[in-house]
């Protein structure tokens, strides 16, 4: 089996699997479990200063697709409730009993130096192997000038971070907001401030549904509701952006990135490891689950590495970064076609309205002697957008065909329809 | 009660023991059931269900509709296509209709979506405060239906919609057709084909006169002076003959008979049990009437045809009920005499073997018995004569023994209509009649408002 081992900004874990900074992290009795259940490493819920947080009553609300299946969970969660000291106590503990874990403690405390020289020597004293800056909580903690506000300044993010490299020998992982218009400029901030790695993305400012008979959205607090970060399967390729634009942005070139966002299986993990990740962390799909899918992820990730001839994570971690571009770059001259394997198809008339309506009515319909209909891609007028193998509800059926144009490589700053082409 | 079956014993099982067993064949879907199926659906385009229902019922929209927790919506859309939705989803053969369409039943997943299954649960649970459609303005017209079955009402509530006056003609005492005499009654439990019929009159202006049979107290003549038109949906209702000596004898009877006592009884414990009986037949009123013998409690139910398996018109679907309740099923055998006992009863019956030969059935020479207490004749219905005997009425071309139609449902007399069991138009179904009823209302009222518009 193909070796799952991590060393991450200088982190060793035995698997890049770990639990992000959330419920499943908050105390030792969630974090032992979970190191029984596989977990390579975990991000210990988000430590404050004292008085602790306090949390409401009703405190997630999901979106939800067919079948109640979750596409994603929205909390009004704040950082942890419990005292400083006991959670330093139960993170000496667990670190002890578990040294081949990576054992990260997730922060937040005030934008002020004071504040972060107190408590990074106490966090370093208790063993752990690196400490994350929680920059992205979107809700309850922003109000009070940390969280996704201090994510939001580039400034605050580069001076925090230089700070926790001041006052601690600890590897510094910055946690992301995806709350922003470019992430790149805090994953820029991050790695002038001397970050070791980010790690993206923390939720998403959401509300997910409303009560239309109590006229209230979701969680419903008494009667009112608030806003919350949206995480879990739907987020995924959202992150999976963020983190591309990170991995390729010849500024931060090279900076490790923790993938998070949506990762629910060993796919998901391996998408993350192709765009750059070193890592991945885990929180939705545990909340959904329990820790048992580690084993599944394990098991299903080095199958595919063994099956790809990929020894370790290194070996595939970044090769779809490569083929990450501008669009002004991508070939102009490319030509795909759709092609329906008539064996496959099962007559469900999708794609052909799919495209008739609302793309360019490449798919004929004929009827059959029987009364079924044949349905046959008009070449010509298919413009190779994908919509119909899309709605197609059998794998496989469609499948687009790259064309021989005989045309060579031309992207749009070179095509000469391009009024603002760079002169050549 | 059934006089030619009073000498047999009464089922051993209690009364609730046999409502059990009588109790819904496929049970209504749970709601969660229900979303699950729903979302299923595929949503297609041109539909294959929708081209292979015989109503025309949009099921994708329908099912989308319960997808997204509009029952009410969900079931005017079974409705406007089909206004006995209920019965049908709990009646049709969707084996061979919209299900064995269903892009779900590909080789791949061969697992079709339920959709008479979801068809009933819309209809069950869309809790209309009112009657979902509207009159048009009276158009003072005035139109008689001849039978109170599912062409007939169909028909009828059609026409109320376009806003014509309606009268029924019903020679039973109840309405509903073979909804109330004829359907298992595991297929159509307790009171719903009287429930439906409530529901259907709601709309009104439709009045059922009962105990009026055409050819007996009510003549085709008078309807065709008195109404602005003529709708005859009289159903197939004698039954063919064996042509044996002694077919008349105490325990020999129609299966369609003994059904109409089982489903109007109120006390399933008192109606005759043959402990070993004869079916004679292969379609689905032979399975249904075997099926329910063996819940009464019967120990040797057995099924006899004259061809093989793949000549049977039951579907594979029914097979596999009568299987699954112990039916044992001969073919290749002929009746061949009716055995009688001592006191003239029927104590069972000599069969002759048969085989095809160049695709006709011959007998092999070779006769065996089988014991029974009674014997069941399902080998098909017949158009009753004796309902076209005024003189108008047999002038009506016919198709064999049944009133030709064209595919607007006009006979060959101006302004009579016809559709359902008694035309040679399309299957002999629920669904079939239903869509007749439709069809024919709407010709009717183009043609009415055709003559309106040119006056
Ligand atoms: C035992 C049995 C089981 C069946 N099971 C199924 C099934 O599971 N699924 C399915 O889809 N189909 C089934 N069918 C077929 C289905 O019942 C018929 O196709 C359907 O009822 C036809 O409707 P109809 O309106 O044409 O005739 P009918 O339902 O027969 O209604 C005709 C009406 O006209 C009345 N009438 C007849 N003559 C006169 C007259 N002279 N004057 C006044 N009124 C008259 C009758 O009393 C009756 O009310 C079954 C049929 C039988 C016999
Ligand atoms: C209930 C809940 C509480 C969370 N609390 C924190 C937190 O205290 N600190 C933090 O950095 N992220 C927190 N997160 C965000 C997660 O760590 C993670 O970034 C996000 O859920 C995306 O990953 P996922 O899609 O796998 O869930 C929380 C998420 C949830 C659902
Ligand atoms: S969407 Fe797929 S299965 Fe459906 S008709 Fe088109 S090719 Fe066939
Ligand atoms: S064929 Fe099946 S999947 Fe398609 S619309 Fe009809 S019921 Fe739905
Ligand atoms: S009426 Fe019958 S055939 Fe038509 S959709 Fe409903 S169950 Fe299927």
């Amino acid at each position: 089996m193909a070796d799952l081992s991590i060393v991450f900004a200088g982190i060793k874990a035995p698997n890049p699997f770990w639990l992000a900074s959330a419920p499943p992290t908050d105390k030792a009795y969630n974090v032992v479990r979970a190191f029984e259940a596989g977990w390579g490493g975990v991000v210990w819920k988000t430590l404050g200063e004292d008085p602790a947080a306090v949390n409401v009553s009703s405190r997630y609300s999901a979106h939800y697709g067919a079948n109640r299946v979750v596409q994603g969970i929205n909390n009004i969660e704040l950082i942890t409730d419990r005292s400083l000291e006991i959670n330093l106590r139960e993170i000496t503990q667990v670190k002890k009993d578990w040294p081949d874990r990576a054992l990260i403690v997730s922060l937040m405390v005030p934008c002020v130096e004071a504040s972060w020289k107190f408590i990074l020597p106490l966090v370093e004293a208790t063993g752990a192997d690196g400490i994350e800056l929680n920059f992205g909580c979107p809700h309850g903690m922003p109000e009070r000038g940390m969280g996704a506000a201090v994510g939001q300044v580039p400034e605050y993010v580069e001076q925090v971070t230089r700070w926790c490299k001041t006052y601690c020998s600890l590897p510094v992982i910055v946690k992301l907001t995806p709350n922003i218009t470019d992430i790149r400029q805090s994953a820029r901030a991050a790695h002038r401030g001397g970050a070791d790695a980010v790690s993206l993305i923390n939720t998403i400012n959401s509300i997910t549904s409303v009560d239309l008979d109590r006229m209230v959205a979701h969680p419903i607090v008494g009667d009112q509701s608030t806003h919350g970060g949206y995480c879990g399967s739907a987020v995924k390729p959202i992150a999976l952006n963020m983190v591309a634009e990170i991995a390729r942005d010849p500024q931060t070139r090279g900076l490790p990135i923790c993938g998070i966002g949506g990762i629910g299986n060993w796919r998901d993990a391996a998408e993350f490891i192709a765009l750059g990740s070193g890592a991945v962390q885990v929180c939705t799909a545990a909340m959904l689950h329990g820790f048992r899918i580690v084993e599944d992820m394990k098991d299903g990730l080095s199958r595919w590495m063994d099956q790809h001839g990929h020894s370790s994570l290194e070996a595939f971690r970044g090769l779809a970064v490569g083929h990450t571009t501008d669009w002004k770059y991508l070939d102009i001259n490319y030509k795909s076609i759709a092609h329906i394997d008539q064996d496959a198809c099962i007559g469900c008339g999708r794609c052909h309205i799919a495209c008739e309506d609302t793309s360019h009515q490449a798919i004929a319909s004929t009827v059959k002697p029987d009364g079924t209909h044949l349905y046959s891609v008009i070449e010509e007028e298919c413009v190779g957008c994908n919509l119909c193998q899309i709605t197609c509800p059998v794998e496989n059926c469609i499948d687009m065909q790259a064309q021989d144009t005989g045309k060579p490589y031309l992207n749009w700053t070179q095509d000469p329809r391009n009024p603002y082409r760079e002169a050549s | 009660m059934i006089d030619a079956l009073n000498h047999l014993p009464r089922p051993r099982a209690g009364a609730d023991q046999l409502a059990e067993a009588f109790s819904d064949l496929a049970p209504p879907l749970t709601a969660r059931q229900a979303a699950v199926e729903s979302a299923r659906c595929l949503y297609c385009f041109d539909a294959p269900c929708v081209n292979a229902c015989p109503s025309e019922i949009d099921i994708p929209s329908f099912i989308h509709r319960i997808s997204d927790d509009n029952l009410q919506g969900a079931a005017e859309r079974i409705l406007s296509a089909n206004i006995l939705g209920g019965s049908c989803a709990r009646v049709c053969p969707t084996e061979i209709l919209c299900q064995q369409a269903c892009v779900r039943n590909n080789a791949q997943e061969c697992a079709p979506v339920l959709i008479g299954q979801l068809q009933r649960y819309a209809i069950d649970n869309a809790g209309f405060t009112q009657h979902p459609f509207q009159r048009s303005p009276a158009t003072g017209k005035r139109i008689a239906v001849v039978g109170a079955g599912p062409a007939g009402l169909s028909c009828a509530h059609r026409l109320a919609m376009h806003g014509h006056e309606v009268v029924v003609f019903e020679a039973q005492e109840k309405p509903g057709g073979l909804n109330e005499y004829g359907i298992a009654r595991y297929k159509l439990v307790d009171d719903y084909a009287q429930r439906e019929v409530e529901f259907l009159l709601g709309i009104g202006g439709i009045e059922i006169r009962y105990a009026q049979r055409l050819g007996a107290n009510l003549t085709l003549t008078e309807l065709h002076q008195q109404y602005h038109a003529v709708f005859l949906g009289l159903g197939l209702n004698a039954v063919r003959q064996l042509g044996l000596p002694d077919e008349d004898a105490p325990g020999l009877l129609a299966a369609t008979d003994y059904i109409r006592e089982l489903r109007q009884a109120d006390d399933l414990s008192r109606v005759p049990l043959a402990d070993r009986c004869l079916v004679l037949g292969a379609g689905n009123t032979a399975i249904d009437m075997a099926v329910q013998m063996s819940r009464l409690g019967a120990r040797d139910v057995n099924v006899v045809y004259r061809r093989g398996i793949a000549e049977m018109g039951a579907t594979a679907h029914e097979q596999d009920i009568a299987k699954h309740d112990q039916v044992r099923l001969h073919t290749w055998a002929r009746p061949d005499a009716v055995l009688l006992d001592d006191q003239g009863r029927v104590r069972g019956m000599r069969f002759a073997r048969t085989q095809p030969v160049a695709g006709v059935l011959h007998d092999t020479g070779e006769t065996f018995e089988l014991a029974a207490d009674a014997i069941f004749k399902a080998i098909g219905q017949r158009f009753d004569e004796a309902s076209l005997s005024d003189p108008l009425a047999a002038q009506l071309a016919r198709d064999g023994e049944r009133i030709r139609v064209d595919a607007q449902l006009r006979t060959s007399l101006a302004g009579v209509y016809a559709g359902g069991d008694c035309t040679a138009l399309g299957q002999d179904l629920t669904v079939q009649a239903v869509q007749h009823g439709k069809l024919a209302a709407e010709a009717i009222h183009a043609q009415l408002m055709l003559n309106v518009e040119a006056a």
